[in-house]
């Protein structure tokens, strides 16, 4: 039996889930992925930092959100985020924080942890020797960092960097759990409400498959013209 | 000076109000921050949920513009900006009390183990608690459900009664949770689940939005009393209940108030122009003569 | 805070009636368990077969394992949760739609096939990268002592592959324990649904949560000790690359 397929509901519900939904998602990728970047950079510097304490504090931080599952980590953020704006910023009550904003949070700070990873590894590839360069012409730490290891390690990362971002444009289909309307949250909203879960959830997936893949296919011919010729 | 008058005007609107108080709590932020933010569910018919061009719209919206309005006369704004934020069964509480939502416009009842955490309103509905399931299937009591899958939405008073129904009479249910109302209706109509336990208004407006209407019956047994609902807000806070119960009160008593019930259950609602047909009972009647916030629904 | 903390809730009954709010975490730890480990089975043997199958000479295999990583890495999990469990049911024939609806435990099984697909994609792409960073001397030496493909694989090149690919399959079989919770979404009871059903019934958001918190980050710590133990015991002697 051939259940009876609507493909009209799709065509009438475009704007709703690309307007809505599809813009929340791509600018939650966008801009989780360069907070987590920048978080990500920062703590990978702290865990190759000679200085006490850092060190353990950045790998702690990384493996913890590495051990936990991203739901519970979701869970966990859209509850404790107004608390801890409320102590970060002395109010006299939790600080209101919308949806959008506690999603920005939740993926930028979890995500951090992986992308600290890939720089950690990116700024290891650096040969020492530039480190000792940039002292002996009177460069600081964080000048030597700053404009000659971490731009070389983001660019020999980049690859890395946006098959990651790829990953985080998968899982923010998981504010579903909170129902924060994501393009996914849109089309299911929409599934449900007309009873069109095949057409939806179909076509959902092949969204997800053409905008992943065609990344994906992008960052691999980037691969090639970037790749050091050995 | 400003303060001054403002104390004046808080003593003159709200009379149940200590004297010479300064604005603490929900006030004093709405009154800072010049918003307030609405809780609302995705498909509560027809208390909270959303219409076909993704406006949300219900029973208990309404109330709560009755309160946003109390609020807007009593803290003198010019300009109230009114937040909507999407809430689910399993999120309401935490957001209430994590200040993300200032007042819960959704089909919340209220109990004495939520009041631990939260808040209440007086009382606007009251329904039991019973399962829907497909006609065929022939259940019609709560022992019928022995060895079935039964749903029920995450975070709900019927879920945590479908647990200790199972429980007590040794039913072995296997139980099943989902993300809100619609989602559970639909594991009933896929048949993924054999029943859905839920509030019978809710069941109701579920029945009759679905695309076959005929193929379903509730249950003959109810899992508890009818409970009250109410617009759920932050615990121990109160000068803004003062104020939200004496709006609600007032329009529960007045004219408006019986318009505003029979605008939405004895009418045509949206989306598609269903009619409910719910005419307000006896025990609702004489809680909107005199209108209450008491958990227990012994009392009504 | 506005928040009234009770860590004693733990040891409270739990309104299911079997066992405190406590008990109600360990059963769903159990689930997340079980679910793990037949979805790590499946991601292991699947995406071993199917790595192997990009690697051999032959276009039609290296297409079709090509299309199957592709198809399971480039959509998100959840949907394909969904897919598997509102989806497929619909599209089967009737009798094998409604067995597999009324199945016992149909959210266990979907989600353990559905992360355990999701999970051998990534695993294809470790397999072969693996066998491809083998010397080509060995499938080369295999052949000239006379070997089928199948033996050059079974004898000469699997054994190696999967002693070289531990470290990066211990991250990965960390990632099937995680992502189990995904499965919550199609009504399974693992740690992080009872969780969040704790909060529900108890309204101890906090308490609830730092529990999970803990049981995850002690199930990990254990994974990781004896597989790393694992990775020692039967690493190449002269290989192994950092850790």
């Amino acid at each position: 039996m051939l259940p009876d397929i609507d493909f009209n509901v799709i065509a009438r519900s475009l704007p709703y889930l690309f307007r809505q939904g599809m813009s929340f998602t791509l600018t939650l990728t966008a801009l989780a992925a360069l907070g987590g970047l920048l978080l990500g950079t920062l703590l990978a510097l702290m865990r190759l930092s000679t200085l006490p304490i850092l060190a353990p504090l950045a790998t702690g931080y990384v493996n913890l959100m590495r051990s936990l599952p991203l739901v519970l980590v979701i869970f966990w953020f859209y509850f404790l985020v107004p608390f801890v704006g409320q102590v970060i910023l002395r109010a006299d009550r939790p600080v209101e924080v919308g949806a959008f904003a506690s999603a920005l949070i939740t993926f930028t700070l979890f995500e951090a942890a992986y992308f600290s990873e890939i720089m950690r590894a990116g700024i290891q590839s650096i040969p020492r020797g530039q480190l000792a360069a940039g002292y002996a012409i009177g460069l600081t730490y964080w000048q030597v960092m700053g404009y000659i290891i971490v731009p070389q390690a983001v660019r020999n990362m980049l690859p890395v960097i946006l098959t990651q971002t790829i990953i985080l444009f998968q899982d923010t289909s998981l504010v579903y759990v909170i129902s924060i309307t994501d393009f996914l949250g849109a089309a299911s909203n929409v599934a449900q409400r007309d009873g069109r879960l095949i057409e939806m959830y179909v076509f959902a997936a092949l969204v997800y498959f053409a905008i992943s893949f065609s990344a994906s296919r992008l960052v691999k011919s980037l691969q090639m013209r970037t790749a050091i010729p050995r | 000076m400003r303060k001054l008058m403002l104390t004046v005007a808080a003593v003159l609107a709200v009379p149940g109000l200590a004297a010479a108080q300064e604005l603490s709590g929900t006030l004093k932020k709405i009154k800072e921050t010049g918003s307030i933010s609405l809780g609302h569910r995705d498909s509560s018919v027809p208390f909270s949920y959303i219409d076909d061009n993704g406006k949300v719209i219900g029973y208990s919206l309404d109330i709560c513009a009755k309160i946003v309005e109390a609020v807007k006369t009593e803290l003198k704004l010019d300009k109230l900006d009114v937040r909507l934020v999407p809430v689910t069964s399993s999120t309401r509480i935490p957001l209430i009390a994590n200040g993300t939502i200032d007042l819960e416009c959704g089909s919340t009842t209220n109990n004495e183990e939520r009041q631990k955490q939260v808040g209440y309103t007086n009382t606007h509905f009251l329904t039991a608690s019973a399962f829907v399931s497909k006609k065929v299937k022939n259940l019609k009591k709560i022992d019928d459900l022995k060895g079935k899958t039964v749903v029920s939405t995450a975070g709900t008073t019927n879920m945590k009664q479908l647990v200790e129904a199972n429980a007590a009479r040794n039913l072995g249910i296997n139980v099943m949770s989902a993300k809100d109302h619609a989602a559970s209706f639909l594991l009933v109509e896929l048949d993924r689940a054999d029943a859905f336990v839920m509030d019978d208004i809710l069941l109701a407006s579920l029945i009759a939005s679905s695309k076959d209407p005929g193929a379903y019956q509730t249950s003959d047994d109810a899992f508890s009393l009818p409970e009250p609902y109410a617009i759920m807000l932050r615990k121990d806070d109160a000068p803004f209940k003062a104020l939200a119960d004496k709006a609600t009160s007032a329009l529960f008593r007045s004219a408006e108030g019986a318009a505003l019930y029979a605008k939405w259950f004895t009418s045509a609602i949206p989306p598609k122009g269903l009619n409910l047909n719910v005419p307000v009972g006896e025990k609702l009647k004489k809680a909107y003569a005199a209108p209450t916030d008491n958990p227990d629904p012994k009392a009504y | 805070m506005n928040y009234h903390w009770n860590w004693g809730i733990f040891l409270e009954p739990s309104p299911e009636g079997i066992g405190t709010y406590f008990d109600m975490l360990m059963m769903g730890l159990r689930w997340t368990l079980v679910t793990a480990v037949l979805a790590w089975i499946i991601a292991v043997s699947l995406g071993s077969a199917v790595g192997v199958l990009r690697t051999l000479p032959s276009r039609l295999g290296v297409g079709l394992g090509d299309a199957y990583v592709e198809f399971f890495r480039n959509i998100p999990l959840l949907v394909q949760l969904f897919l598997w469990y509102f989806v497929l049911p619909e599209l089967l024939p009737k009798d094998l739609g409604n067995w597999l609806k009324t199945l016992p435990n149909a959210s266990f099984w979907t989600g353990a096939v559905g992360v355990g697909l999701f999970m051998s994609a990534r695993i294809a792409e470790q397999v072969k990268a693996g066998i491809q960073s083998l010397p080509r001397g060995q499938s080369m030496a295999a052949t000239a002592l006379g070997l089928t493909t199948a033996q050059t694989y079974i004898y000469v090149l699997l054994p190696m592959t999967l002693r070289i690919i531990l470290p990066p399959l211990t991250s990965e079989t960390l990632n099937t324990l995680k992502n189990t919770s995904v499965a919550l979404t199609i009504g399974l009871a693992e740690l992080t649904a009872r969780t969040r059903a704790m909060q529900e019934y108890s309204f101890q958001v906090f308490e609830a949560f730092t529990a999970a918190t803990v049981i995850y980050l002690v199930i990990n710590a254990l994974i990781t000790v004896v597989l790393r133990r694992f990775e020692k015991a039967i690493a190449i002697p002269g290989y192994v690359a950092g850790t």
